[in-house]
């Protein structure tokens, strides 16, 4: 008895162990692939290796995000800030949001979510829809942060989804406030901590 | 029982989720669209098909009081298999059916197929019976996905079929998963009495 269950968990073990050196390659180059291309599509036009000269910042509510500084011929030009809230409908959301030196928002990506589908799962698309006041491209983030209608803002929030997307402007004002804190619009010096 | 008549048992005889009813959280959790339905059904074919070939080989082995966590090692071991490939080969589908992957191993079907077959048949029919059983829920899984997704978004397989107002949210939510697979139940099984 005690044998054979010790058996068949010393044949699991090595299988798992063989699969596990097999696929962890495949994983960290798909997670690193997806990043990479999560910052290309979100940062101004960059030359260097944004996930090499990645730096901690600290937002608003006291913990850190990451930040890609995108720099073309040495010069840095923008960036991607990695943000994250927990006010979301249902779990963690992870956004990826593109700055440009202004502090105006070039682009977003929504890297995880498990908001609902076709009401909250729908910000991905919706705030960069290019209808009413829905799109939050090309906006800069005003004092206070960007706001919903509901609660005196100007975004228009996902039709039955306000919760959601108040979450979503929640990562987006925690990203800026990262990034415009450390990196400094107003000429403060970068304390870079690679 | 011929090899063919153990094979439509799965499929239609004693299909797992309009027959037996078993595994319902992964059938109404994950059929929001009849892609994800169908990848679960798949991911959930080969590990059926694997345990029960495993189980069925080592059935002479493993004493009869440890059975139940011996086949649990061994399906465990499938599924976090199942898992790795997936975050390493296909992320996408990976981040959408997420927590439901790891969930595979306290499936119902698949222990009670360990149990009922292939504990008590040789290494061809139970190869069989987790095909047969494993294309069944596969079948049902899509087609339950391919209702919710129609019903809900008026699309197929990601194609528009009808614009999206014309879709009744309900049926991508919750609620909506446990109407469509109660009347899907009480079709199937008005046609296989007819």
């Amino acid at each position: 008895m005690l044998l054979s269950l010790t058996g068949i968990c010393l044949v699991a073990g090595a299988i798992l162990a063989g699969v596990n050196q097999f696929t962890a390659g495949p994983i960290a180059v798909a997670k690193a692939t997806a990043l990479e291309e999560a910052i290309k599509a979100v940062a101004p036009e960059f030359d260097n290796k944004p996930t090499e000269d990645v730096y901690m910042a600290v937002s608003s509510e006291g913990d850190s995000l990451r930040i890609y500084p995108a720099k073309k011929d040495g010069q840095v030009v923008g960036g991607a800030v990695e943000s994250n809230t927990k006010k979301g409908f249902s779990g963690e959301i992870r956004v990826i949001v593109g700055f440009d030196l202004e502090g105006k928002i070039l682009n977003y990506s929504v890297l995880q979510h498990a908001e609902t589908p076709g009401l909250g799962a729908k910000m991905q698309d919706w705030f960069r829809a290019d209808k009413n006041k829905q799109s939050v491209l090309g906006r800069t983030i005003p004092d206070g942060g960007l706001k919903v209608t509901k609660d005196g803002g100007d975004v228009d929030a996902i039709t039955a989804a306000t919760i959601s997307s108040r979450a979503f402007l929640d990562a987006v004002n925690r990203a800026y406030s990262a990034f415009a804190g450390v990196d400094g619009l107003t000429g403060a010096t970068s304390t870079d901590n690679k | 029982m011929s090899n063919l008549k153990i094979l439509m048992n799965g499929i239609i005889t004693e299909n797992p989720t309009f027959v037996l009813l078993l595994g319902m959280c992964p059938t109404l959790g994950t059929t929001s669209s009849a892609i994800n339905g169908m990848s679960m059904g798949l991911a959930t074919m080969f590990v059926l098909v694997c345990s029960n070939i495993a189980i069925s080989a080592l059935k002479n082995v493993i004493p009869d009081l440890v059975r139940i966590p011996g086949y649990i090692v061994v399906i465990a071991t499938f599924v976090t298999v199942v898992q790795m490939c997936m975050e390493a080969f296909v992320p996408a589908l990976y981040a959408s059916l997420g927590l439901f992957i790891p969930l595979i191993v306290v499936n119902c079907i698949v222990l009670g197929r360990a149990e009922a077959f292939a504990a008590k048949n040789g290494i061809i029919p139970s190869a069989l019976d987790g095909l047969g059983m494993g294309l069944g829920f596969t079948m049902a899984l899509t087609l339950l996905g391919a209702c919710r997704e129609f019903l809900g978004t008026g699309k197929l397989f990601s194609m528009t079929l009808m614009p999206e107002q014309y879709g009744s949210l309900i049926f991508v939510l919750a609620p909506g998963a446990f109407i469509a697979l109660g009347y899907l139940v009480a079709i199937v099984n008005k046609l296989r009495k007819a």
